[in-house]
């Protein structure tokens, strides 16, 4: 487990760092592509497999193919002319450094910090309790139906801005 | 336990006893058992895919009126290796202004993307990969890997015809993949279980008045539809139109990696002609039969499998192919509505009838199909009914106008 | 077993690659690559959450879900813009894109 942890780790921060350098822009959607897929392995590797599933069929499937699209329909880009960083991409470096470091210097701060997983219960379906706690009124059924309702004004809001009618 | 009830689990007792005679941890031993039964899974795999080259030219061959490859071996069915030598002394040809790594790797996964389904495909209770309690969404995951291999395959050919094809197919990919995931709902909802031993557990009982086809035949039938477009055959084989985009997104493509696609998409054929069996036609059930073995029931699903291929192939030597607008108009306007009335009706009814005796159950799912259904071939007759009249009524005005 | 720093420790530098792609690129879909990177993060540390604290307790998986629905509609309308603003000005680099600075 541990080894298997490593090695997806270390592919997940790999081909994100190739996302955010790459200069040929359709290879960092597929830089991207096994980024996410690194991090749906490790939802199955944490017992979440509805969610390493739905990982791949939202993200590869669908999000990862309209990067692709857009960014041959913003060909001009596609063949990566010019500096795929700007000028001040040294202060966003350091800045990021400094955010990881916070964000790891507050963490470690944390008296859980290092906890070993909470026992698993044996007869538990994870899949079905997900299903009951999406539509329970007393849990997250309204959270549920306001996403619902965002997609469809994402969707509509999406055909309206790229509609190309005058 | 022995042999015959339980085959894979006896082999894999006898394999980690020979392990660990060996002097080899345990952990050690089952991960190689499990890595020699995925190699087992793929080479038999494998070796079908090669067979169902010679199945799908003999039988376009009788729907042609031809007699197909009968020269090399007893029935011809040596011509699939002849055909195979010839593709790995064909030239390989990589294009200039390939990306190279991209180009490789997209036959890869063109396949890969159709073997993986195979984890998850129930030969028996006991004989199954790995009874995911997801399958159903898998399903689904599996396709958005071929999809993803397609446009791969598209842009790093660098060639327009490629390109193009490749973008025809993603969308209508893309899109038909809506229907098919309310559709494989329905399952689902019957048999209380997104995992495919559980969808297929739902169906026994001697006669077939369980499988799912019965309860829901619309549900089928969307699925046969939407499954054909995802594979992208005719009459859906909108990257192939031969003159409008020459031969779509594997026009660069020579040799063994042209051989990928091709098996790639006979075995996504045979695969989905095989999921179609076990999602709504009962799996491995089949008048009892499957009670006398795993075997059996491995023998039955892969003959079920084997009839829904056949289903595919009738209905690609069959119709012709329809132009990219019609096809998406199809899903949008007709295709994804029917499936979440079909959803919905079925939930419903499902809820309301859940104490209800077996044969009303049946029967009221099966009547509300056909009411769906005949409402739907009403709306659609009054529909082109008026656009007909429109036409009709401006042709014959335009006559008095000249 | 892997303890829980580890994955929060991942999900941290994960975050701070995002950061950086959103902050350092010039071309406007790069920029949202970088941000699914960083709504990838968020969702390791819910997950690992949910599976470290409580597996019971199903509050991180629907927020990770809630979090998927968010990414799409984001990707939807952020490349529609994108294509948008290709339309009128032919190009994506955000440098280019001042028409608000004189």
């Amino acid at each position: 487990m541990t080894i298997l942890f490593l090695i997806i780790a270390i592919v997940i921060l790999a081909s994100a760092v190739m996302v955010v350098t790459t200069r040929n822009l359709v290879h960092a959607a597929l830089w991207l592509i096994v980024s996410l897929f690194g991090v749906a392995v490790l939802f199955a590797m944490l017992n979440a497999g509805f969610l390493a599933v739905v990982q791949v069929v939202v993200y590869i499937g669908a999000i990862a193919i309209l990067f692709i699209f857009a960014v041959m329909l913003t060909r001009r880009e596609m063949r990566g002319h010019g500096k795929p960083l700007n000028n001040n991409w040294w202060i966003s470096a350091l800045l990021s450094l400094l955010t990881f470091g916070g964000l790891a210097m507050l963490l470690s701060n944390w008296d859980g910090f290092s906890q070993t997983p909470a026992d698993f219960p044996s007869d538990f379906d994870g899949v079905a309790e997900l299903g009951n706690a999406l539509i329970d009124p007393n849990q997250f059924v309204l959270p549920f139906e306001v996403a619902s309702i965002l997609l469809v004004a994402a969707l509509v809001g999406a055909v309206y801005i790229a509609s190309n009618r005058k | 336990m022995n042999l015959w009830t339980n085959p894979i689990q006896v082999i894999a007792d006898w394999l980690m006893q020979i392990f660990t005679g060996w002097g080899l941890a345990e952990t050690l031993a089952s991960v190689l058992i499990d890595l020699i039964g995925i190699v087992f899974l793929v080479v038999f795999i494998l070796i079908l895919d090669v067979m169902l080259v010679w199945v799908e030219r003999k039988v376009v061959a009788r729907f042609q009126d031809r007699l197909g490859p009968n020269r090399v071996g007893p029935f011809g069915l040596i011509q699939p290796f002849a055909d195979i030598i010839k593709l790995f002394i064909k030239e390989d040809i990589t294009p200039e202004g390939a990306d190279k790594v991209i180009y490789n790797i997209a036959p890869v996964l063109s396949v890969s993307s159709v073997l993986i389904l195979w984890a998850i495909f129930p030969l028996a209770p006991v004989i199954i990969g790995v009874d995911l309690n997801v399958g159903v969404l898998y399903l689904v995951a599996a396709g958005a890997l071929g999809t993803l291999s397609i446009i791969m395959a598209g842009w790093a050919s660098n060639n327009k015809f490629a390109l193009l094809g490749a973008f025809r197919q993603v969308a209508a990919m893309i899109s038909y993949e809506i229907p098919m995931i309310v559709v494989l709902l329905i399952p689902t909802i019957f048999a209380g279980s997104m995992g495919m031993l559980g969808i297929s557990e739902g169906q026994q009982g001697f006669w077939p008045w369980n499988w799912y086809v019965f309860l829901s035949p619309l549900g089928a039938l969307i699925f046969l539809i939407s499954a054909i477009a995802e594979l992208g055959r005719a009459p859906f084989d909108l990257s192939e139109g031969e003159s409008e985009v020459v031969a779509g997104f594997h026009i660069e493509y020579s040799g063994m990696k042209f051989g990928w696609f091709y098996a790639g998409e006979l075995l996504h054929a045979f695969t989905f002609g095989g999921f179609w069996a076990i999602l709504f036609f009962g799996g491995y059930n089949f008048f009892g039969l499957e009670k006398l073995g795993p075997l059996v029931s491995a023998a039955i699903v892969l003959f079920k499998a084997m009839v829904g291929y056949w289903v595919i192939m009738w209905i690609k030597y069959t119709l012709m192919r329809i132009r990219i607008d019609h096809m998406l108009a199809f899903n949008w306007k007709f295709l994804v509505p029917l499936s979440f009335v079909v959803l919905m009706v079925t939930a419903l009814l499902n809820t309301l009838l859940r104490d209800a005796p077996t044969a009303t159950f049946i029967l009221s799912m099966f009547f509300s199909n056909v009411i769906i259904a005949g409402i739907t071939i009403e709306i659609l007759r009054r529909r082109s009914r008026s656009g007909r009249e429109k036409v009709e009524g401006q042709a014959s005005s335009g006559v008095k106008a000249t | 077993m892997i303890p829980l720093s580890w994955y929060l420790i991942l999900s941290a530098a994960l975050f701070s690659i995002g950061l950086f792609g959103v902050m350092a690129r010039r071309n406007a879909i790069a920029i949202l690559l970088g941000i699914e990177l960083m709504f990838n993060a968020v969702n390791i540390n819910l997950v690992a959450f949910w599976r470290y604290l409580d597996p019971t307790i199903m509050n991180g998986q629907v927020f990770a879900i809630i979090v998927f629905a968010v990414a799409a509609a984001e990707v939807a309308v952020g490349l529609a813009l994108v294509i948008s603003v290709y339309r009128n000005r032919k190009t994506v680099v955000v440098d280019d894109l001042d028409l608000l600075k004189w």
